[in-house]
């Protein structure tokens, strides 16, 4: 099921005659759209500190020291833990895990459910049967329900986790993929592509596909989000990435405990995934306007 | 409208005997036993013999689930492997009211917030109220709700004192210690929720007030008020509802998660502290219940929406 119930926007404008002119559009909107300016600042600024996080953090982010639980100041600009462990290295570090899984979890996701939702579609019948019956037993349960589900039978890792999270983002791509196949296999181009003899293969993947990308991205940025929550979520109740490893969840789960001497601990790890997923939902929205979709599921 | 009730309930037991039989065969498939864990390498192979023996491991997998499903059906889920082997259905008895309190006052405390926001962001379109609104639902919509809740406690029980920070008070002993245990969580659980009936609402609401029967009130003489109670309102309310019953679920995976940080024994405490020490018959219980609230929100709102929109049919 998706959690991505955001309301269409009666801003999104009708204007789908120029695609010629798509790259000013993109610039037009994005002038006038502060919340995606934002998201894109932000989620740049929190790209650039995960892919220079060695060289940003000032510290080790597991060396522990004698200077515990201190709170922010000029040498800790985030404070310490309970283990005297710089909190700003650990949060920088936390974005490479998180953001790995947010994007990698999507990829697969978007693979698998796209492939299955573009042969649902297009050769219906007993595929179509087959494939939507488990789709929608799955769009029955929350991602984040079906994910736990996932951790309870494969067991928590690191590589679990982007299974469970994976797998349950499927329904979501498979319903948005299917749904613009059924529409798109009436059009005359793909009469045209089948009567010149093209394989199915070939039909899917070079003719329908392209046409159907639009809402497939925006979903897949939306899903984003969702997956970095998701992963923040599961390693914070304890079924996520080994309990060693620096990631906004598990830094979370360990300085709850000190949560009444130590605001910080609780605050700025929480903080840094509310502001990568609000950015993304603003990406998301403002993609979803620009591409013009509808959510119709 | 019988018969398609039927039939909806034919397969909401299915997607039911569905979930089942996959949790339990797949628990089953995976490497990791737990027999073996609960000896911790400790025990003897004859003590570990008897421990499966006890717990019917020893039977093959096949004989595990025909039975299991005829237990089921007369209400027993087994017993826990660990403490005093609790029965699984008087974990999840004990377990299932507190759940319920919590997303129940969750429900209630989302819904009186966002209905008048979003009435009032659709009425004051485009105005700083509306962006004001529309802002918060963005937060309330990328806000961890396990940091909400920290966030809670930090503020409203550490600091202020205000409200109890963990645990849970049956209604028995109390409404008062009953409500003010839940109001954080619930508070915590409901914001996401919150967030998409609200905006949900003003979208809804802005298409109703395009339409012609709008015009039509207006011009016939009615106020506003009118308007917007007699007229606008029912109609905008069709496709929330069923907003609020997908998002519904969203209460109860919210609520699964925010227990834990309050140590409030419900359900998805029950099934997170069953998958960490792999408690099998307790995790297929949780589950089990878990998806029912799933399968049958889904079905009750499909339901009431042929209620409340009369130009649907169902045959």
């Amino acid at each position: 099921m998706t959690e991505s119930l955001t309301a269409p926007d009666d801003t999104a404008t009708k204007d789908n005659t120029m695609p010629l002119r798509r790259r000013s559009r993109l610039r037009a909107t994005l002038a006038n759209d502060r919340k995606a300016q934002f998201g894109l600042i932000v989620l740049g600024l929190f790209l650039f500190g995960m892919v220079f996080a060695p060289w940003l953090s000032p510290y080790d982010p597991n060396a522990m020291t004698m200077n515990m639980m201190s709170g922010p100041s000029l040498g800790h600009p985030l404070g310490t833990d309970d283990l005297g462990r710089d909190l700003l290295s650990r949060i920088l570090h936390g974005t490479q895990i998180s953001m790995f899984i947010g994007i990698s979890t999507v990829l697969i996701a978007l693979v698998i459910g796209v492939a299955l939702g573009l042969m649902a579609g297009y050769f219906g019948g007993w595929i179509d049967l087959v494939i939507m019956r488990y789709i929608d037993l799955q769009w029955a349960f929350p991602n984040f329900i079906i994910a736990v589900y996932l951790v309870a039978v494969f067991g928590t890792g690191l590589f679990n986790v982007i299974v469970a999270i994976s797998l349950a983002f499927i329904d979501d791509f498979a319903r948005v993929a299917r749904s613009m196949t059924l529409s798109l296999r009436q059009e005359q181009f793909v009469d045209a592509a089948r009567t010149m003899g093209f394989s199915n293969a070939r039909i899917l993947i070079r003719h329908i596909l392209p046409s159907a990308m639009a809402p497939i991205i925006v979903q897949g940025t939306v899903s984003v989000s969702y997956a970095i929550l998701g992963e923040a979520t599961l390693s914070f109740l304890g079924l996520g990435v080994e309990a060693t490893t620096p990631t906004w969840g598990l830094i979370l789960a360990d300085g709850r405990g000190f949560i009444s001497q130590a605001w910080w601990l609780g605050v700025f790890p929480g903080l840094a995934i509310m502001l990568v997923v609000l950015s993304i939902n603003f990406i998301g929205d403002w993609l979803r306007d620009l591409f013009d979709v509808r959510e119709s599921l | 409208m019988s018969g398609y009730l039927l039939r909806r309930l034919i397969g909401t037991v299915l997607v039911m005997w569905a979930v089942a039989t996959l949790v339990f065969f797949m628990l089953r498939l995976v490497p990791g036993d737990p027999v073996a864990a609960m000896l911790a390498d400790a025990g003897s192979a004859e003590a570990e013999a008897a421990l499966r023996a006890k717990f019917g491991f020893d039977e093959p997998v096949f004989m595990q689930y025909l039975y299991w499903l005829g237990n089921m059906f007369q209400g027993d889920f087994g017993n826990s492997l660990y403490g005093n082997n609790q029965p699984v259905r008087t974990i999840l008895a004990e377990a299932l009211p507190r759940t319920l309190s919590l997303a129940g006052i969750a429900f209630v405390i989302a819904i009186m917030i966002a209905v008048p926001a979003g009435i009032l962001s659709a009425t004051r379109r485009n105005t700083p109220v509306d962006a004001g609104v529309s802002f918060v639902a963005f937060l309330g919509l990328s806000m961890p709700d396990f940091w909400l809740a920290i966030m809670l406690i930090i503020v409203f029980a550490a600091n202020l004192q205000w409200l109890p920070a963990i645990g849970y008070v049956p209604l028995s002993d109390g409404f008062w210690p009953w409500l003010e245990h839940l109001i954080l969580p619930a508070i915590a659980v409901g914001t996401a929720f919150s967030a998409i009936i609200a905006r949900m609402i003003r979208s809804s609401l802005l298409e109703v007030l395009k339409a012609d029967y709008m015009r039509t009130a207006a011009a016939k003489g009615l106020t506003p008020r009118m308007i917007m109670w007699s007229h606008a309102l029912p109609n905008a309310m069709i496709p929330v509802i069923t907003v609020v019953g997908i998002a519904f679920a969203l209460l109860i995976s919210g609520a699964v998660v925010v227990e834990n940080v309050f140590s409030i024994k419900g359900l998805g405490r029950v099934l997170i502290n069953g998958i960490l020490n792999r408690d099998y018959p307790v995790v297929q219980g949780a589950v089990l219940v878990v998806s029912a609230f799933f399968v049958f929100s889904n079905l009750l709102v499909d339901l009431l929406y042929g209620v409340l929109d009369p130009r649907i049919r169902y045959s």
